[in-house]
């Protein structure tokens, strides 16, 4: 074996790449097949609403990811992780309404807000958004930098804790007003919506809904590795320090701050990729994203799952938006409930999240003490 | 038709000044006030405002309201089942048969006002005259400029003479003599109203073919001047108003801030729930509002004053028990209590929708609370917001007097700076931290009563000053209760002044940006503890 190789296979045990394997063949394999080839009579059939449901929840998890990388592994809590995203998907969205072409309302080269509000071309922002290789690079570039510029000043002035959440609380607040401007140029609070095609396909061809499921699949397991990588080497260690420790970490000689900005800025554009994923699958994208609410449910999608495991988060965003989509249609007034006392309760006796639990019940079947955190994925 | 009017005006004038001694009311212009057609009203009302009788009033009065009516040659004032005679005065008994109502259109109604406010403007009542004279400075007609001048060698009141004067000026404007348009336009220049200012504006202007609407290039230099000396006052008038309004919001946020100042500031709980105990509080308003209406309705006005400990106690009830159950398992673990607290902030807007409905409740404001003063001729202070403004005051000069004065501040600073210690010397500190975390709860919910009576009461009231109330909090320093007061009135003076020239969302967005950047600069705020600087 090489030494790639080997960097590559050392992330997961034997159990792990295998869960892993049988994770990535139901995503891309199972599912695809369930929904494309099987007729829609036959009960094995997976309905669009599934495929839609589970892609959304797939990028939701990486969000979830991103979340953990910075406050499970360094120890930051943000609150506006849903400006990042909803970035992304604002940048994806305007690559988007390009594609309409003229097959809006209005039948104008613009898009239908813009010809609502008697504008004659394009305000600077939409520039080369036409070309889907500027929107991806936006899609990266703009919550990249935005994070970075952000994080920058933020960690060299050493804003910490709880001051750090509500400063990055205050800024997505602060988006949102700016999103909700019409003036703004990126269609007020209708957002963009009523998406045709992309890169030239129909967007809601079944076939077109799976490629985008694929795609998300495939970024959410890429995303695992590469935070596993990242978790598991030099550079996570050095960041669990910081978490755990950050003054001895500074006089042992590290800036700290650096890392905390390379993490910072990394997940920030995770965020960004998750929301360009998650815009075309559900077909629109409005401020409301931006809200705080939407950006603090994601710290307890995290806490569910369990801090500090990679794998605690995806399981934590699969299971609270699984239940939210089924709470908001099977008993709508019940859900802020329900969210409201898994805040409550995760927090009071749930500190490690459902993956915690598990190891806690592994260790006293087996008649041992638990596992600290963190050890549990290498079993998981 | 005018130019008749005008014509007959002038005829009147001219009888009335060369007979002095005319009979009091005219029974030939009542008659034709009661019999003639539109425009023969319309005379006979200029004759009666030109002699100017008081008496004439109750029966123009009477035409205004449908209660001048016609038995064959008498005209009669019915009210309910008794008559006057409308020229002699006297009671008419038992009401004439075959009576037929005198029918006033919307033109006659107008001039009626009119004619009224001129006939009342030399009434013994100060206040009728103010409102007569008030009436004129808005309406007054050239018919009325001879009653105005007589009223103004009479008035001693200034504020009545003041306002007959601008409409003496008014009406001059329109006078074809150089010389009287020119003392109009002097006298407008003293004026401070904003629709003096419009009466002067087209004298200065061009017509659209590029002449001059005013000839006479004196006059239209005097009307420059006179604006710009009205603008200057109007101006005065903005600055005032912005600053109360930068005043006023900085209470809002002060009273939304002050709970969490004690919560977060000195206890150091981050409590998210803290905007959903000011919408608690609102709420506990809005049900002691109800109760008033339901059981006291006589003492209604009053309500306020049952509805404020109400407030308090029911959001400090609520935070106390939070504190309780959950709160006091998470304390040295902000983040997580901050978690927590967000989750009971959901449960409490799912429990405030299930009771009282997702919609907006109505809170009326007391009597005394509506309306304004007006301090200037543009600028009116609404008393609710005045209210307000003195009832944060009161509210933080109650918390200082409670935190420097009292046992329970005693401990609550204690067990602040010193945990440890102040539980060695027999401070009682978990029931320290439940009073404490009440205080700082209810006095959300007197946030919530104040708030109750200048805007929407809903399930999401809190949701909106969550943010404001950390960004106050965080701003003034934490620990500091006087850094919150002064980061409540600047951050309220600076949005309302960026607000002024940018909308009112701009000014949101820069304010959080300008926190951001302060934040990055001196992240203990403006008034900072000294501690150790890597821990800061």
């Amino acid at each position: 074996m090489g030494p790639l190789t080997s960097t590559f296979t050392r992330l997961y045990g034997t159990k792990g790449w295998l869960a892993l394997g049988v994770f990535a063949v139901v995503l891309l394999v199972v599912i695809p097949l369930l929904n494309l080839a099987v007729p829609e009579t036959s009960p094995y059939h997976v309905s669009t609403y599934w495929v839609t449901l589970i892609g959304k929840i797939m990028c939701y998890a990486i969000v979830a990811l991103a979340m953990d990388l910075i406050w499970g592994y360094c120890g930051i809590l943000s609150l506006g992780h849903g400006l990042f995203f909803a970035l992304g998907g604002y940048a994806m969205g305007m690559y988007l309404m390009r594609q309409i072409g003229r097959e809006g309302q209005y039948q104008s080269d613009l898009p239908d807000f813009m010809v609502f509000l008697d504008w004659k071309e394009f305000p600077w922002q939409w520039w080369g958004t036409d070309h889907f290789l500027w929107a991806a690079f936006l899609v990266v570039a703009v919550p990249g930098l935005l994070a970075f510029v952000f994080g920058y000043f933020a960690f060299r002035s050493r804003v910490k804790g709880v001051y750090f959440s509500i400063i990055t609380q205050a800024l997505t607040f602060a988006a949102m007003l700016l999103f909700f401007r019409n003036d703004t140029g990126f269609g007020g609070n209708n957002g963009f919506t009523d998406f045709k095609r992309i890169l030239g396909f129909p967007i809601t061809t079944p076939e077109t809904r799976m490629a985008l499921f694929a795609l998300t699949g495939i970024v959410l397991i890429v995303a695992l590795l590469v935070g596993r990588w990242l978790v598991t080497s030099k550079f996570g260690r050095v960041l669990a320090a910081i978490r755990d420790a950050e003054p001895r970490v500074m006089f042992c000689g590290y800036d700290t701050v650096h890392y905390k900005l390379a993490i910072w800025t990394f997940s920030a554009v995770l965020c960004g990729i998750a929301g360009a994923l998650y815009v075309p699958q559900v077909g629109i994208i409005n401020p409301s994203e931006m809200s705080p609410a939407n950006s603090i449910e994601i710290a307890i999608w995290v806490a569910i799952g369990g801090r500090g495991t990679l794998v605690g988060a995806v399981a934590g965003a699969g299971l609270v938006n699984g239940a939210k989509s089924y709470f908001t249609q099977a008993f709508p007034e019940y859900w802020l409930f329900f969210l409201g006392l898994l805040f409550i309760l995760v927090t009071l006796f749930l500190p490690n999240g459902v993956v915690g639990l598990a190891a806690k019940l592994r260790a006293m079947l087996a008649g041992r003490r638990p596992a600290p955190a963190g050890v549990a994925e290498e079993t998981a | 038709m005018r130019m008749l009017r005008n014509l007959c005006l002038m005829l009147i004038v001219a009888t009335a000044a060369y007979a002095p001694a005319a009979a009091a009311i005219d029974r030939a212009v009542v008659e034709k006030l009661a019999f003639g057609d539109t425009s023969e009203k319309l005379e006979a009302i200029a004759v009666l405002v030109t002699e100017g009788d008081p008496r004439a009033a109750p029966v123009l009065a009477a035409l205004a309201d449908g209660e001048l009516q016609t038995a064959e040659k008498r005209v009669l004032i019915v009210k309910g089942d008794r008559a006057t005679d409308a020229v002699t005065g006297e009671a008419v008994a038992p009401l004439p048969a075959g009576r037929e109502d005198v029918v006033a259109n919307n033109r006659l109604r107008r001039e009626i006002g009119s004619a009224l406010a001129a006939l009342r403007v030399r009434a013994p009542d100060r206040d009728v005259r103010l409102a007569a004279a008030r009436e004129l400075s808005d309406s007054a007609d050239e018919a009325m400029l001879p009653l105005i001048r007589k009223a103004l060698e009479l008035e001693k009141d200034a504020e009545i003479r003041s306002l007959l004067e601008m409409a003496q000026a008014t009406l001059q404007l329109r006078s074809p003599d150089r010389v009287t348009r020119l003392d109009a336009i002097r006298t407008l220049g003293q004026s401070s109203n904003p629709s003096m200012k419009t009466l002067l504006l087209p004298i200065v202007s061009k017509k659209p073919d590029g002449a001059f609407a005013e000839p006479d290039e004196a006059v239209r230099a005097e009307a420059h001047n006179s604006l710009k000396a009205i603008e200057g006052r109007l101006e005065w008038g903005e600055r005032f108003g912005l600053l109360f309004a930068g005043v006023s919001l900085g209470s809002i946020l002060l009273l939304a801030a002050l709970g969490l100042a004690i919560t977060y500031g000195l206890m150091g709980v981050i409590n998210m729930a803290h905007g959903e105990l000011i919408m608690v509080g609102a709420y506990a308003t809005y049900v002691v509002q109800n109760l008033f209406r339901a059981y006291a309705p006589d003492v209604f006005d009053w309500y306020l004053a049952c509805a404020v400990p109400a407030a308090f106690a029911v959001s400090a009830a609520v935070g106390m028990v939070l504190e309780r159950t959950v709160i006091r398992w998470l304390y040295g673990r902000p983040l997580e209590t901050l978690l927590a607290t967000w989750g009971i902030s959901l449960v409490l807007i799912q429990a405030v929708r299930t009771i009282f409905g997702a919609q907006n409740v109505q809170v009326e404001n007391p009597a005394f609370m509506s309306g304004g003063i007006q301090v200037l001729s543009n600028l009116v202070l609404p008393w609710n917001r005045i209210v307000i403004v003195i009832f944060a005051a009161a509210v933080v000069t109650g918390i200082w007097l409670l935190l420097t004065r009292t046992r329970l501040g005693l401990f609550v600073r204690g067990v602040t700076q010193n945990r440890a210690m102040a539980s060695c010397v027999g401070v009682p500190t978990s029931r320290v931290d439940t009073w404490a975390f009440g205080l700082g709860s209810g006095i959300a919910g007197l946030a919530g009563c104040a708030l109750s009576q200048i805007g929407n009461v809903g399930p999401d009231l809190g949701q909106g000053y969550i943010v404001d109330s950390f960004m106050v909090v965080v701003f003034g320093g934490v620990g500091q209760l006087a850094g919150t007061i002064y980061a409540a009135l600047v951050l309220g003076m600076v949005n309302k002044f960026i607000e002024s020239w940018s909308g009112a969302v701009i000014a949101k967005i820069a304010v959080l940006v300008f926190i951001i950047f302060f934040i990055q600069r001196r992240p203990q705020g403006m008034f900072a503890l000294r501690g150790r600087a890597v821990e800061a």
